[in-house]
């Protein structure tokens, strides 16, 4: 068991209780029309980050509802200190902005419409402004390891994941779960294969009935009505295939090691779906696509995100850090600048789990801490909106 | 000693190569993980770092157990310590 006083961090506590561990102002436009304006208020304030998207027009019925819960998840995610969305018209600027201010947090909207994007982008530069100035007074304090919400997802995988990276994670979880993280995993087209074994990880029948009825409206909905062939090179991709993966289902085993020995999960999310149960593990519904399945994943709260890559996937994302930890030492000596933390050892018998577990515990608290991950320090901020289906 | 393959779980029937550079002919060190056992196998193929190898003859429609889980068949017969790929290998699901 590891000891929990040791495993305190120094976050930012946000209005309504939670906790984060970046300070972002973040400029959000509300469809791709505004991106062009936000990128303006963020050059103009030097610290404030504009988030760039493709959609937000026409959209209807379930989908629209996904891109509100998506954009005010991030505006909510207690990585982010203040916020200032932009629309091309009122209405819909409003709701992203109600929805953002349920947390207490600092946001304002401006819309494009009967003013053009000069005079948007000056009076939204002036609370961009304040917005960061005062964000840069608030300061990190002291706080507990059941604060902290925990994704994954696995990236570029290869057979090393399944052997080290992947296995790494799960000893993490295995270890802090009992310590109250809250956690979550998803990709459920990447489950196929070991969906009955994934299910026998639900805490209780009704919840690995609810996760085998999400994994199958997505072989119904999504795979099976637009599939052309046996899927080679989509799943698994070309690098996962280069990589030794040889089907859907070796990959899925891989996958799953991320969830660990023993955790069971105790619930079910739609994408973007922030969890309601207090601490634990959840599954989301998610592509399986590396920066659709980490937006969604900020979009629910989680502050920090534990990426395996075998071939060496180089996503980030821009408010949600993103750790990458691979045991391909080939990988590791091409690419190394993209890697937090090297598990090869693992395949040589020179490292065991529980040494890596430990290792990726101590990289994953220093940057909870603020020590800045490589996709960061890289730039890499990939922020990608799932779309459900065409928009009107 | 330098391990060259891991094996998951003692009941699969391929390995995965650890190493860079495996040639056609050399003499193989493996790690069975479950069990903490070496095991030793000559490889027939040059196999890259990441792929898999048989360790028994697998026959052409016979299940790849790999995680002590079904993970696939085999397309065409696999001798001992040949490559295990998408040339003879393939998904059961789509």
């Amino acid at each position: 068991m590891v000891d929990k006083s040791k495993l305190s961090f120094q976050g930012y506590r946000r209005e309504n209780g939670r906790v984060g561990i970046r300070n972002h102002v973040v400029i959000l436009p509300l469809d791709d029309l505004s991106n062009a304006a936000c990128e303006a208020v963020a050059n103009n304030i030097k610290g404030c980050l504009a988030i760039p998207h493709a959609y937000g027009r026409l959209q209807f019925g379930a989908d629209l509802d996904l891109h509100f819960r998506t954009l005010i998840g991030t505006g909510c995610n207690p990585n982010v200190a203040a916020v200032i969305v932009i629309g091309i018209e009122p209405g819909w600027t409003q709701r992203v902005v109600d929805g953002i201010a349920a947390t207490g947090k600092p946001v304002e909207g401006f819309a494009i419409e009967q003013h053009g994007d000069i005079n948007t982008i000056a009076r939204a530069s002036y609370r961009a402004k304040q917005f960061l100035q005062d964000a840069t007074e608030k300061l990190r304090e002291e706080c507990s390891i059941d604060e902290l919400w925990v994704s994954t997802k696995c990236g570029e995988s290869d057979t090393t994941s399944g052997l080290g990276s992947c296995p790494t994670v799960g000893n993490l979880y295995d270890k802090l779960d009992p310590l109250g993280i809250t956690s979550c995993f998803g990709e459920t087209s990447e489950i196929t294969g070991a969906e009955m074994v994934c299910a026998s990880r639900a805490i209780n029948e009704e919840v690995g009935k609810k996760f085998l009825a999400t994994w199958q409206a997505y072989m119904d909905e999504v795979i099976e009505p637009h599939k052309t062939s046996d899927l080679s090179e989509s799943q698994p991709t070309k690098g996962n295939i280069e990589g030794g993966l040889t089907t859907i289902e070796e990959k899925a085993f891989g996958n799953l090691e991320k969830i660990g020995k023993t955790v069971k999960y105790i619930d079910v999310l739609e994408p973007a779906e922030a969890p309601s149960k207090g601490p634990g593990m959840y599954f989301m519904d998610t592509s399986s696509a590396a920066a659709e399945c980490v937006t969604l994943q900020a979009a629910a709260g989680f502050v920090v995100h534990l990426f395996p890559t075998g071939q060496g996937n180089v996503i980030g994302n821009p408010i949600e850090p993103v750790i990458k930890l691979s045991a391909n030492p080939r990988t590791v000596r091409t690419m190394g600048e993209h890697i937090d933390l090297d598990v090869s050892g693992i395949l040589r018998r020179e490292m065991t789990l529980d040494e890596a577990g430990d290792a990726l515990i101590d990289v994953m608290m220093r940057t909870c801490n603020g020590r800045l991950t490589a996709a960061e320090a890289l730039g890499h901020r990939e922020f990608v909106l799932t779309k459900l289906y065409r928009s009107a | 000693m330098t391990n060259h393959f891991n094996v998951h779980h003692k009941a699969d029937t391929v390995g995965v190569i650890t190493v860079e550079g495996v040639e056609a002919g050399q003499e193989l060190t493996g790690w069975i993980m479950e069990t903490d056992e070496t095991v030793k196998l000559k490889a027939l193929d040059p196999i890259p770092i990441g792929h898999k190898i048989a360790l028994g003859d697998i026959k052409s429609g016979d299940t790849v157990v790999k995680y002590g889980h079904d993970v696939g068949k085999a397309v065409a017969d696999v001798g001992k310590g040949h490559h295990v790929h998408v040339h003879n290998m393939k998904t059961k699901r789509w």
